[in-house]
Parts: structure tokens; sequence; C-alpha cells
């Protein structure tokens, strides 16, 4: 009798956690969908050929003619130099981790916790020590600014990111090209071609994190409504752009920041996909 | 000739490849050292204790209690949490030890999507999905009137903000457990959930925390969609349908304009160092431990 008890309670309980995980499961991408969804509908209809191509006008901020070029101009020369920035700087440590020190290097791995940790630090800490330091030389919010807090935002993104696919690059062909008398150096070069599908979606993923990042640009790269001309200058950007005009009291300036948001969004997605599909191509072609 | 070439080569190589590696490393030191010495002034005038649970914020008068954002940044990062384990653990388990390996395939691109979203995006979604709703549907039950702007919102946004990393950690830490304990108990006549909850939970205890504490980490820092939802007002908040105020939205709101106020700037000062300090110190207890379990 007991036993029977038992067994229709583990039956129970097996299915009751199973559903249960079903529904969460299922939870994961109605949240996305309902993210992006909810994005779409209400920022397609205000969005307008006008807004994408247009700098603000002289009455933006009542609702008048214009539109967020600017910021977007701004997001992209801040992503796309920080991204640069962090490859060159991230690159080297990440050789430096994988060929230069040895595989059983204790400080090998106390870097990459240090990085993994840094990988947590919140971008409003950048932003905020950021300005500090600009204040301190007497600099005022500046492209320039945005540029170096951004990268050092995705750094350890780029480095663990890097990483992750450097040590699964075989340790024989490291063994085959040293015994070929290469240098490590040389060395080096061999691992770049296996582990550059990596580099690839590592960079996508730095990027689409430093574009949507807007506690760090808030003060060190300010807001402008023209296009940076140089270092020195004030620069908008999207995320901030959408937080602002959202703040706003009229609803013809909240409709543009629902339209920045579709735009971002289609940003943010086009990069998450084409990292997703360089990253499962070129894995077949690995050794 | 050429051999002596490739070997200075490579020397120099090496040395300008760990001049890169500190420099990395470098500006993490320089943010601490750099945040506590800014946040001198406020510390000598009070004390930390003074600081940390007196819920007098009143900048004006040179009153720093920072208790209601503590709270705060504490209400919203449980709510998180509570409300993203269940969902990450309970997916995690199913896709590690239910389902086939192809429904991955299908799972890990909305996790991916979920986990670029800008957090603007999380705000906006937020103010126009979660905050109506709590408005409409949840606080009236509770309270005679609320706008929405509460904790619960920030907890909700938050929530599904760390999804994606607790997710992707749990089952990373799930795969870790060797296939053979899960064969041994279902032989043994265990069901596939006994098996998780008897053999893998306990197993992986030490690194369902660490992911854990990760992901809080994780919650603390963000700023602009909490912000956007949470309400903002600087009072200890009693319940989940409180207006709230975290540090990080303290630090966003305020930092443009301290400059009037002596050791205002001081005081957000602190406020970004507790902040990088307590993350700091959860990511590298949780690194390590997760660090421990994967090798």
């Amino acid at each position: 009798m007991r036993k029977n008890k038992i067994r229709r309670f583990r039956y129970f309980e097996e299915k009751f956690f199973k559903v249960l995980m079903i529904i969460s499961l299922i939870a994961i991408p109605l949240l996305t969908l309902s993210m992006i969804t909810t994005i779409f509908i209400r920022g397609h209809k205000v969005l307008t050929w006008e807004m994408v191509s247009s700098l603000p006008g002289g009455g933006f901020y009542i609702g008048k003619e214009g539109g967020f070029l600017n910021a977007i101009v701004g997001s992209i020369y801040i992503t796309g130099a920080s991204a640069l920035l962090g490859l060159l700087v991230s690159i080297p440590v990440v050789f430096y981790i994988n060929i230069w020190l040895k595989e059983t290097s204790r400080f090998a791995k106390w870097v990459r916790t240090i990085f993994d940790v840094l990988f947590g630090v919140p971008s409003i800490v950048y932003g905020a020590f950021g300005f500090t330091i600009m204040i301190y030389f007497g600099l005022k919010a500046s492209l320039g600014g945005g540029i170096i807090a951004i990268t050092l935002l995705i750094i350890p993104i780029f480095i663990r990111s890097m990483d992750e696919v450097a040590v699964r690059v075989p340790k024989d062909i490291l063994t085959a090209a040293y015994s070929l008398g290469a240098t490590k150096t040389e060395v080096m070069f061999v691992v770049l071609r296996q582990i550059a599908p990596g580099i690839a979606t590592a960079t996508l993923l730095s990027i689409g994190r430093a574009i949507g990042d807007a506690a760090a640009v808030m003060f060190t790269a300010g807001f402008s409504d023209n296009i940076p001309t140089s270092f020195s200058q004030a620069a908008a950007t999207l995320p901030l752009s959408i937080f602002f005009q959202l703040g706003a009291p009229q609803a013809a300036v909240q409709d543009r920041a629902y339209a920045a948001a579709v735009v971002l969004t289609v940003i943010v997605l086009v990069l998450s996909i084409s990292g997703r599909i360089i990253s499962s191509k070129f894995s077949k072609h690995k050794v | 000739m050429t051999s002596r070439f490739r070997t200075y080569k490579d020397l120099a190589m090496g040395g300008t490849m760990q001049f890169f590696l500190w420099l990395c490393i470098l500006p993490a030191v320089g943010i601490a050292v750099g945040l506590f010495l800014k946040s001198l002034p406020v510390l000598s005038e009070h004390s930390v204790s003074d600081l940390l649970f007196s819920s007098e914020w009143k900048p004006i008068k040179g009153k720093f209690g920072f208790l209601p954002f503590i709270i705060s940044t504490l209400g919203v990062t449980l709510t998180a949490v509570v409300l993203a384990f269940p969902i990450s653990l309970f997916s995690s388990v199913f896709l590690t030890e239910y389902a086939r390996p192809y429904l991955k395939k299908y799972v890990f691109p909305f996790l991916d999507i979920l986990a670029a979203l800008p957090s603007v995006i999380y705000g906006v979604w937020g103010t126009l999905v979660i905050v109506p709703f709590i408005s409409k549907h949840i606080a009236p039950y509770f309270v005679d009137f609320s706008a929405g702007y509460t904790m619960l919102a920030g907890g909700i946004v938050l929530g599904v903000s760390i999804i994606p990393l607790l997710t992707s950690l749990l089952m990373e830490i799930f795969s870790t457990v060797s296939n053979d304990l899960r064969i041994a108990s279902l032989a043994l006549g265990a069901t596939r959930w006994q098996t998780a909850k008897k053999v893998i939970f306990r197993k992986t205890f030490p690194g369902i925390v660490a992911a854990t504490v990760l992901s809080i980490s994780r919650a603390m820092g963000e700023t602009i969609a909490v912000l956007m939802v949470c309400g903002n007002s600087p009072i200890v908040p009693h319940s989940l349908l409180d207006a709230c105020y975290p540090l990080p939205a303290l630090i966003c709101n305020n930092y443009g304009e301290m400059l009037s106020m002596p050791n205002y700037e001081a005081a957000l000062m602190f406020a970004a160092l507790l902040l990088f300090l307590v993350v700091i110190i959860f990511n590298l207890i949780s690194r390590l431990i997760l660090r421990k379990f994967n090798s």
C-alpha cells in the first residue's frame, strides 16, 4: 500500500516539476518576443525617414521638426572607435595569456579571473570615475572621453570572449609549429588564423554592448545636437537620446524616443544574429 | 643572423604584450584608488556606519544617509533574483537533463538576444508594459493608488535582464556533472527530477550559489533600466509597491549637478566606491568558486 503511495507521489512530483520547467522554458522566448514586439509596435508608427536622416531642428525638444541623426552618428563614432581601440589592446593580451604564458601558469589563471571580475564592474562606475578624471584634467564631456570610457568597459568582454576561443585551440597545433622551429611570435599567427571567427564574434558582442550602454557615456560623452567634428566636442548617443526624450513631458518628443528605440533594437538584433551566424558557420571549418 | 633577429623580435613582442596586459589591469586599480581618494572628504566628516545606516538624505545640509538607497538596491536586486532564479534553474535543468540537444539551438538565440538588448530598451519595455500592468492589475489589490513606478517594476525588469546570464551559467555548471552519476541514479530507479534534485543539485550546490551571486552583482550595477521604472524617491521603501531609489540611479541622476554643494560629489563618489567594492567582492568570490568547478 505504502509503496504504491510513494510511487504515485514520485510520479506526481516528476510531472509537476516537468510542467514548471516547460513553463519556465517557454517564458524565455515569450519575454524576448514581448520586448521586441512592444518596442516595434510602439515605435514603428512614429518612425519616419526624416528622424533617422536629419539633425534636431530648432523646436525639436518641444516636438517640432528634426531627427536624431546626431545620436546615431555619435553612437557609431563612439562604438567604432572604442571597438578598434579595444581590439588593438586586447588581442595582444589574449595571445600573451595563451602563448607566452605556460598552460599551467598560475599567473594566467589569475589574469583570467581578474578580467572576469572586471567584466562585472557596472558601467556607471566607469562613467562616474571617467568624469572625475576629466574634471581633474579640466576636460569637458567629449567624444574622446566617451570613447575611452566605453573602451575600458568593453576590454574585459573582448579579452574573455576571445580567450575562451583561444583556450580551445588544440595544443598539438602549437607543438607542431614549435617543432618546425617557429618562435612564439610566428606561432601567434598560426593561432590567429584559428581564432579569427572568435575575434569576429567577440567584436560583435562588444559592439553590441558598447552601442547600448548609457551610464558610461552620460557624463563622459555628454550630449549635443550636432555631429561632433573633433574628439573634444560633446557627442550624443542613441541610448541617451532615448532616455532624455522619454523624460520629456510632450508626447511628440516621447514618440521620438520610441522611434529611436526601434533603431537601436534593430542595430542590436542585427549584431547579435550575425554574431551567432558567424560563430556557427566558421566553427565547422576549424581544425 | 636571421635567427637572432627572430629571437629579438620574439622578446620584443613578449615585452609589448605584457605591457598591454598591465595597461588593461591598471585602470581597475586606478578606479579603486581614485574613488577612494575622491570620497575622502565625506569619509573624514562622517563615519562609515553613519553614512551606511542613516536614512537622512539632505545634501544641502550636508547630511548623507545612504540607507534608503542601500535598502532600495538590496530590495530591487532581491526581487529580481527571486523572480529570475526559478525560471533560470528550471529551464537550465530542462535543457541539460530532459531535452534533446537540438532544443538548445532554438532557445539559445532568444537568450542571446535577451542578453544583447541594451538596458535602455529594457527600461522602455518596463515603462510600456510592466509599469502600466502593475498600476492597473497588481497595485489596486494592495494600495489605493500607485503609478506603477515601484520597486516591483524595477525588480521585474532587472530579473528579466539577468535571466540570460543566470541560465547560461547554470547550464554550464550542470553539464560539468559526470554522466556516470546520472546513469547510476537513474539505474537505481530515481526519476529524472529526483536525479536532478538529489544528484545534480547536490553535486553542483556551490556552483549554483556562485552563479546566483554573480547575477546578483550584475543586477546591482544596472542603471538606466531600473532608473526608468523604479520611481526614484529618496525614502526607505517599505513594500514592493513603494517607489525606490537604488545607488546607481542616485549617481546617474545627480552627478551632473553636484558641484555647487560641498561634499555632494564626495558622497556620490562614496556611493560609486561602495557599488564597485561590493560588485568586485561578489564577483571575485563567485568566480573563484566557478573556476574550481570548471577545472
